[in-house]
């Protein structure tokens, strides 16, 4: 890594993406999302991990997106890939088969053994707030070897227990997931706006284990539904490095510029094998 | 064998109230133009089959068409929520709406089984998350006859009418779609009728040896809709509006300016071209 950037003032999500991206090793088969996760993946393929291989659920596999997508299916990202394979397959020959090595998730709420909920805040049939749903997220948090989380934490977004579970993390904690033979591990990490979380070997209970800069334990503890256990040895992180806040700055400025560009439709096409 | 016919003809010959419909394209190639057929066309009751409802449904929903709605994720890809989706879910508005709920993995297998003409899709059986108990009818756990390995099934989807956007049809009636095609494909050939909308036709498809192409007998309608899948996209053609994405949060936030903004640009326009210029994306 190069000089930390101590006089540079960086915001929160950067602070996080760059923290998923520092997850990340060279050559891992890497199951993204879009938002932050897909910011923090290729950040890493610009930096430390090039060879790392993006697979969208879309369809398209060993990506290279040089601007991030808005959707899970942007054009930037067929363009890039390696192989545009039908969405089925993606599921059945490359995810169920076990052949992702790290799963990235997000969600609106998570509980204290890393289950996750995407889909309904309040009563299933006489919902307070009705989330997107499921998505890939179910597949993904059961058959990828090792799944990290991205999520601000909140007393109403890390919750002792949900009301829902979409996904499963831990299921109820002390060796459940691995008891029940899940193919995957569950989440190792779970990056947050204030630190890492990472699950205690042996409850399987999320414990704060790295913290950000400047930010005070007792404020991470605060901000989370459940008493949440702060490990003896807390790792500070280093903050952004000035090369990784310029790598993440550009891709996010070459974003907006293409994400704003208008779109023309010729209405009379003018290709030559037109009949 | 297909037949080329206006959009218009299409819906009013295969689409019927009361079925069960799936306009497919994952982000990519979705068929914006015969969504709103069907929508000046007043159908109802429809039971609607998609993997992420997108805009397309929003729209449909809103606009009162859909009784039931079978899917796996219901956001706005990057944006948020769908609004109208979510207004019918949690305040029954404008009508109420029945979830059918799935994976992206389920809903896939789902369509793979219907393709096939199996009665059901397996999938590995860890059935942890709550979506079984709140969906009792739309999975079931069984044992693997070889192994005893705990497995799900569910059950195949086979929609009374697929409807696609696709690149181009040659004059025969072969369809080609190129790039993320999602689960098209497998929905097309679970349909009982198909419909497809293209950017053109052309006299060769040019397509490469293992290329997604529908042959023409599979196909019922083709229709010829330059910018069909407007604000999704057609790769080659033009790219995804994603500040049209974007936009659509406020719009559909309330009914009033929901309403107001589909009866402008769908209710008025005569076609998916006049839709096109009052957007000023026409060129």
């Amino acid at each position: 890594m190069s000089q930390p950037a101590a006089d540079i003032h960086y915001t929160q999500d950067e602070m996080m993406t760059v923290t998923a991206a520092r997850q990340l090793r060279d050559g891992a088969v890497c199951f993204v999302g879009i938002g932050l996760p897909s910011a923090a993946c290729n950040l890493a393929r610009e930096l430390h991990a090039p060879n790392l291989v993006l697979i969208y659920e879309s369809g398209t596999v060993g990506t290279k997106p040089r601007v991030l997508p808005l959707s899970i299916g942007d054009g930037e990202l067929a363009e890039t890939a390696e192989v545009v394979i039908p969405l089925p397959e993606i599921f059945t020959h490359y995810l169920q088969a076990g052949r992702v090595d790290l799963g990235f998730l997000g969600a609106a709420q998570i509980d204290r053994f890393g289950n996750l909920n995407s889909t309904v805040i309040g009563a299933y049939d006489d919902p307070k707030v009705r989330l997107p749903g499921a998505g890939g997220a179910p597949e993904i948090a059961t058959h990828a070897s090792s799944v990290l989380v991205i999520m601000r934490m909140s007393p109403k977004s890390f919750v002792s227990e949900l009301g829902f579970r979409t996904s499963s993390g831990f299921l109820g904690g002390r060796g459940e997931r691995a008891a029940r033979g899940y193919p995957g591990r569950g989440p190792q990490a779970v990056i947050t706006d204030f630190g890492v979380l990472r699950p205690h070997p042996d409850s399987d209970e999320l414990v704060l284990t790295d913290i950000y800069p400047g930010v005070d334990p007792a404020a991470a503890v605060a901000a989370c539904g459940w008493p949440l256990q702060v490990a003896e040895q807390l790792q500070l992180l280093a903050p952004p490095t000035a090369t990784e806040l310029a790598q993440l700055r550009a891709l996010n400025e070459r974003t907006r510029i293409a994400h704003a560009t208008p779109v023309k439709i010729h209405l009379a096409p003018n290709s030559s094998n037109a009949v | 064998m297909a037949t080329f016919v206006s959009l218009s003809n299409a819906i009013a010959e295969l689409v019927r109230d009361g079925q069960q419909l799936a306009l497919e394209g994952f982000t990519h190639l979705i068929p914006f133009a015969a969504g709103h057929e069907i929508i000046r066309q007043g159908r109802r009751d429809l039971h609607l089959v998609r993997m992420t409802p997108d805009l397309i449904y929003d729209q449909l929903i809103g606009m009162g068409c859909a009784s039931k709605l079978t899917f796996s994720w219901g956001g706005n890809p990057g944006v948020g929520s769908l609004h109208r989706l979510r207004d019918a879910v949690e305040n029954a508005w404008p009508r109420p709406l029945a979830l059918c709920e799935y994976s992206h993995a389920e809903l896939a297998a789902a369509y793979t089984a219907g393709a096939a003409g199996l009665p059901s899709g397996l999938l590995q059986g860890y059935r942890d998350t709550d979506l079984y108990t709140a969906n009792p009818d739309a999975t079931r756990a069984i044992a693997c006859p070889f192994s005893g390995a705990a497995l799900t099934a569910v059950p195949a989807i086979r929609p009374d009418v697929t409807i696609l956007h696709a690149q181009c049809a040659d004059r025969a009636g072969n369809v080609l779609l190129r790039g993320i095609t999602g689960a098209a494909r497998e929905a097309a050939l679970a349909a009982r009728a198909l419909l497809v909308t293209v950017e053109e036709q052309v006299e060769s498809l040019d397509a490469g040896m293992n290329a997604i192409v529908l042959p023409s007998f599979l196909i019922d309608a083709i229709a010829v809709v330059p910018g069909g899948a407007y604000p999704s996209y057609a790769q080659g053609y033009y790219p995804r509006d994603n500040s049209f994405y974007q936009a659509w949060d406020a719009i559909a936030r309330e009914r009033e300016t929901f309403l107001s903004w589909m009866n402008r640009h769908v209710l008025d326009s005569p076609d998916h071209s006049a839709l096109l210029h009052k957007l000023g994306v026409a060129a």
